[in-house]
């Protein structure tokens, strides 16, 4: 459940970039004055455990189908939350890089749900607080179920909220809702199954990994909550500027540039070559250039000026056939200068 | 994610593109990332029915394929698995929006198709974009460029190391699972034997970090890391930073497939 | 620090667990000598290995090198003195680069850029290895990690050389190599090795380890020809002292 750049606005991508550059910055500090320098190999090395433990699949019981490990819980168990978060951030980027998985922007979101939820939520307020002191095979089943289940319904929820804010899908909320909490309520729990498994083995082998985790024992008070409060500071400060800032025009760039360059609209210049372009244009277009049929304005062809954009997005788009064609001609175009550089490239 | 060797073999393949050295490799990894980051939100910004603008954006991927020497099929390959849950929610576009936006003759087009049309190309935009990133870049010129934009340097010395043994880890991995399989005579793999194969897995992992740490203070490290800095940002990363930012943003507020379009119908009788 | 002096004393090293590694160990290497520590598995090399460089400290006993005492205060200086070479080179190629991995010592170290890029070329070149600078370590054979490891560790100039295992994995080329290589170095050589061909080349000395204690200690032939010391520590000669069953008497 990887967010994608495709479904994201820049306000909302924007807003959890901040957030999740924020939290990286807190924890960076946090391990730097905190753990040994121990630690610094081996938060690399768990990252890259957690990549071939995902590689290596799993049946699930009575379902026939397969599933893997997620690691978040798993890595907040081994190294306390900073870290943890530090290394399922750095996993995360390893992913939108190499495997597609998201996009960059959408690495805001993605740190957030699948990192800050396990770290800050799932791990301190519900696996510690369960777990106790007795670290008993059954128990430790029990916490980490229980845990891994609430980290994944708030990341679903997560990824719910900012598809829903970012208004690029059109499924309804509620739908989506139901969608995906189900979903993620089967994989919590073959999550939680799967990192009790792991755990008690290691427990078993060398529970000295697992009891003296340097943080295990802070989090749950001052540290943990002082996250939660900067986090929601940094989100309500940002939300809110970009809001404000997306309210005044629906569209936040174009008026972030209106503004820089202190006009009202931007305007194809009326000089210079893209003058003349649009001259041309003018006189030689057969077809209308914005030949936008709104809904309840069937049957009067409206024709509007490019500078018009003020009707929110359905007048916005130039969609018509010559747009269409026009698309097709620019991809040749990209396409052809692509091949001319290539060639030129090889030539030298 | 089938194959382990599969996907291993990929992302190696990926890696080994940044080793290329064309003028675009050898720009200091600030300006394309940079440059990657602005094209992104530029692309992202789009309202959401917008689909011919967005094409001209392409010229950003496919020049930097081309001058960057990677290969076409490869590339396209990548960018053909794009991000499943992009698609699979954009799918249901057209199932909830069904008022009709475009008419071309006779054929209505709806808001739903539209929109899932532009997650579309938007996915092939920024999924190519990130692809073609670490393909003139390489990882870890991607992190040096991040450290050097502000990224706290724990972190960056985090991805490097997680980047590092990534192929080790991987490899020991799959080699447990084929020892499994070769004895496991076509019985999946039950969840209890995950974790133990996984925590054996996890146990190797941190006896070779302790081992790391010693190989580390064997040469004196004591908690810094100093990383070469020997690229610098002249000239030629300032034209190609602010001229294609520039052109992004021009594409961002002027439709160069409705120009082009308008042009060429307008031409042709 | 003229004289590259390693000596052990009576050291013994009990795991936290109960388990004594080294029950009583003391021996004394000069400046340039060759030699190998052998001897079954579980017979304390690694152990001792790992107390070289103070990675352990001893349960009791002492270690010197060169003039001082092993102690928390000489610990840098003897890190930079003792260079460890590990027997997995995947442990101690760390870094994005080949060159970025041979500059880390000498950049821990405080040099300044230009001393440092000129010992890691020294160092490169040394083990023939200077056309790989710029190569990502896990794009390496298993050989050329081997040299390169190593001139991680030359880059810091050390007196002693203490290598684990160091033809492990290797093919027979890229061992051929590698003994070349250790057999030009000037340096105060320490080895671990199952290998007792290459110990025979390289070493004229050598140190038997038997349940945590020195079984013997003495000239590399003397030691080999010994049948019944080899066998008690779960050791045998090395092949080219064996006689080829084949060949034997045509040779």
């Amino acid at each position: 459940m990887h967010m994608a750049d495709a479904l994201l606005s820049p306000a909302v991508g924007g807003t959890m970039w901040a957030v999740s550059a924020g939290t990286i910055a807190y924890c960076a500090r946090k391990v730097r004055t905190d753990l040994d320098d121990s630690k610094v190999p081996l938060m690399g090395v768990l990252g890259a455990f957690i990549f071939a433990a995902q590689m290596i699949n799993f049946s699930i019981p009575a379902t026939g189908s397969s599933g893997h490990l997620g690691g978040g819980l798993l890595l907040s168990i081994l190294l306390g939350p900073y870290a943890a978060f530090l290394t399922l951030a750095s996993v995360l980027v390893i992913q939108a890089l190499f495997f597609a998985d998201g996009g960059l922007l959408a690495l805001g979101c993605n740190i957030f749900n699948l990192g800050f939820f396990p770290a800050f939520i799932a791990y301190p307020f519900v696996y510690r607080r369960l777990i106790g002191a007795q670290q008993t095979r059954s128990r430790m089943t029990m916490a980490a179920i229980v845990a891994a289940v609430i980290g994944l319904q708030l990341g679903a929820f997560g990824v719910v909220l900012e598809t829903v804010t970012s208004g690029l899908s059109s499924l309804p909320f509620s739908t989506f809702v139901v969608m995906m909490q189900p979903i993620h309520l089967a994989i919590g729990v073959v999550e939680g199954f799967v990192t009790a498994a792991v755990a008690s083995f290691v427990y078993k082998a060398r529970p000295e990994l697992i009891q003296f985790s340097p943080e295990a024992r802070s989090t749950g008070s001052r540290p943990v909550r002082g996250v939660l409060l900067a986090f929601l500071a940094i989100a309500v400060l940002t939300g809110g500027f970009v809001s404000w800032f997306a309210s005044k025009d629906p569209d936040g760039l174009e008026w972030a540039i209106a503004k820089v360059t202190g006009k009202e609209e931007l305007r194809a210049p009326a000089q210079g070559l893209l003058g003349t372009l649009a001259e041309v244009q003018q006189k030689t277009a057969v077809l209308p250039d914005y030949s936008f049929k709104k809904p309840g304005e069937t049957g009067k062809d409206e024709t509007q000026p490019a500078g018009q954009r003020k009707n929110a997005e359905g007048s916005r788009l130039g969609t018509s056939v010559s747009g269409v064609i026009g698309a097709l001609v620019t991809l040749a175009l990209a396409l052809l200068i692509g091949f001319l550089l290539k060639k030129r490239q090889q030539a030298v | 994610m089938a194959s382990i060797d599969g996907a291993l073999l990929d992302f190696k393949r990926l890696d080994r593109l940044a080793t290329g050295d064309t003028a675009i490799h050898r720009l200091d990894p600030r300006a394309k990332v940079l440059a990657t980051l602005v094209f992104v939100v530029t692309v992202v910004s789009f309202g959401k029915y917008e689909v011919t603008a967005l094409v001209p954006f392409l010229l950003f991927p496919v020049a930097m394929v081309a001058l960057g020497n990677l290969p076409v099929s490869y590339i396209i390959k990548k960018i053909a698995l794009l991000c499943p849950f992009a698609l699979v929610v954009g799918i249901f576009n057209p199932i909830f929006d069904r008022e009709v936006l475009v008419q071309i003759g006779s054929l209505g087009i709806t808001g739903g198709w539209l929109s899932f049309a532009s997650i579309v190309m938007r996915s092939i935009l920024t999924v190519g974009a990130a692809i073609v990133l670490v393909g003139v870049t390489g990882f870890p010129g991607v992190c040096l460029a991040l450290e050097r934009i502000g990224m706290p340097r724990v972190f960056a010395v985090q991805l490097l190391f997680l980047y590092r043994y990534i192929f080790v880890l991987t490899d020991e991995g799959s080699r447990m699972e084929r020892a499994r399989k070769l004895r496991a005579f076509g019985k999946k793999m039950q969840p209890g034997i995950f974790g133990s194969l996984v925590g054996h897995l996890l146990l190797r992992t941190w006896q070779r970090a302790e081992r790391i740490h010693m190989a580390m203070l064997a040469r004196g490290f004591t908690g810094e890391f100093h990383t070469r800095k020997d690229t610098e940002f002249g000239s030629r990363e300032m034209l190609f930073l602010f001229g294609w930012s520039a052109l992004f943003i021009i594409l961002r507020f002027l439709n160069l497939s409705q120009l082009v379009g308008s042009l060429v119908t307008g031409i042709s009788p | 620090m003229s004289h590259h002096i390693v000596e052990v004393r009576n050291l013994r090293h009990v795991y936290p667990d109960g388990t004594v590694a080294l029950r009583d160990v003391s021996f004394r290497i000069t400046h340039g000598e060759s030699v190998a520590i052998i001897g079954a598995n579980g017979a304390g090399k690694s152990t001792l290995l790992l107390h070289l460089n103070g990675f352990l400290s001893p349960t009791a006993g002492e270690i010197r090198i060169g003039d001082y005492p092993l102690t928390k205060a000489t610990l840098p200086e003897i890190r930079r003195t003792v260079g460890m070479v590990f027997q997995d080179p995947d442990d101690q190629l760390f870094m994005p680069t080949v060159y970025d991995d041979v500059a880390f010592g000498p950049l821990n170290l405080g040099l300044p850029g230009m001393e440092v890029e000129q010992r890691v070329k020294e160092a490169l070149e040394k083990v023939g290895a200077g056309h790989l600078q710029d190569k990502p370590p896990y794009n390496l054979s298993g050989g050329e990690k081997k040299r390169v490891a190593i001139a991680t560790v030359l880059s810091m100039s050390p007196d002693i050389l203490v290598m684990d295992e160091p033809t492990d994995g290797l093919d027979p080329h890229a061992r051929r190599q590698l003994m070349a290589l250790l057999k030009d170095f000037s340096h105060t050589r320490i080895f671990t090795s199952h290998d007792l061909d290459m110990v025979l080349e390289l070493c004229s000395r050598v140190i038997i380890l038997h349940e945590g204690e020195v079984r013997a200690d003495g000239p590399a032939l003397e030691i080999f020809r010994n049948d019944e010391l080899l066998a008690q520590c779960r050791l045998e000669k090395p092949l080219s002292m064996q006689g080829c069953p084949v060949c034997r008497g045509k040779g």
